[in-house]
């Protein structure tokens, strides 16, 4: 899923419209493409399986790349433990953004 | 500590403390600078990182459209400035290193079988890049062209 919409995410929003090749869709369209229910189920999936592939990969490049073998169980834990708490922020922000505004 | 034993032809076996050393290959912390291939899987991995980046870069402009207009403008603007434009066409190099290595890879991963034979790998992996050709088509077209 991450694989089929980052790069044409990161493409429109990361290069595209901040370089004014298109221009960026209008806040009223934006919102309500936003506000529509499944954009904030794909949203929230799009942003928790992001997270967590990094949470598991970053932990395995530290074990295998750097050797750092001996603190497994704390990276373990930092990188699972800000996967979470990044995604519990994105279902706030996507369904209760008064809460954390 | 010793402990003698009897052994078969009467003599005493004595097990020593002695340890022979482990056979273990030291691998250097920089293994993966020595083949092509090892600094392929290396980036391959370290993408994870831009990946992250990815996922908080969309949420900050979730964040941002829930705010209002205003946040909206200056998440846009925030969007142009050097930095972050560095490292957004850097994260963008990555993320599309991601998705083909792991087009690339799915084929070998995904077997399909329809009416009892195989489907050819390249007919999998192709249907992974058409999926990610419509699927890029239609978000494009849901930002820009059904305005």
């Amino acid at each position: 899923m991450s694989a089929l919409l980052m790069p044409i995410l990161m493409a429109l929003f990361g290069l595209a419209f901040p370089l004014g090749w298109i221009a960026p869709p209008s806040y009223e369209h934006i919102n309500a493409l936003v506000a529509h229910p499944l954009t904030r189920l794909i949203l929230f999936a799009l942003s928790m399986l992001s997270l967590f592939h990094w949470a598991h990969r970053f932990r395995y490049t530290l074990y295998d790349g750097l050797q750092i073998k001996h603190l497994n169980e704390l990276v373990a834990i930092l990188c699972y433990g800000s996967a979470l708490a990044g995604s519990v922020i994105a279902a706030l922000l996507l369904w209760w953004p008064h809460v954390i505004r | 500590m010793l402990q003698p034993h009897a052994h078969s032809d009467g003599k005493p076996h004595v097990y020593t403390a002695y340890h022979p050393r482990w056979l273990r290959h030291h691998t250097s912390t920089y293994w993966w600078l020595q083949k092509r291939s090892y600094f392929a899987f290396i980036l391959r991995e370290l993408s994870c990182l831009f990946v992250a980046w990815f996922a908080v870069y969309l949420l900050m402009l979730v964040r941002a459209i829930g705010r209002g207009e205003a946040a909206y403008q200056d998440f846009l603007a925030w969007s142009a400035s050097a930095p972050v434009l560095l490292l957004n066409l850097v994260s963008f190099g990555f993320i599309v290193y991601h998705a083909i290595t792991f087009f690339m890879a799915a084929p070998q991963a995904i077997v399909v079988h329809i009416g009892g034979r195989r489907v050819a790998s390249g007919l999998v992996g192709g249907a992974h890049y058409l999926a990610w050709m419509v699927v890029s088509a239609v978000v494009a077209w849901l930002l820009l062209g059904a305005r």
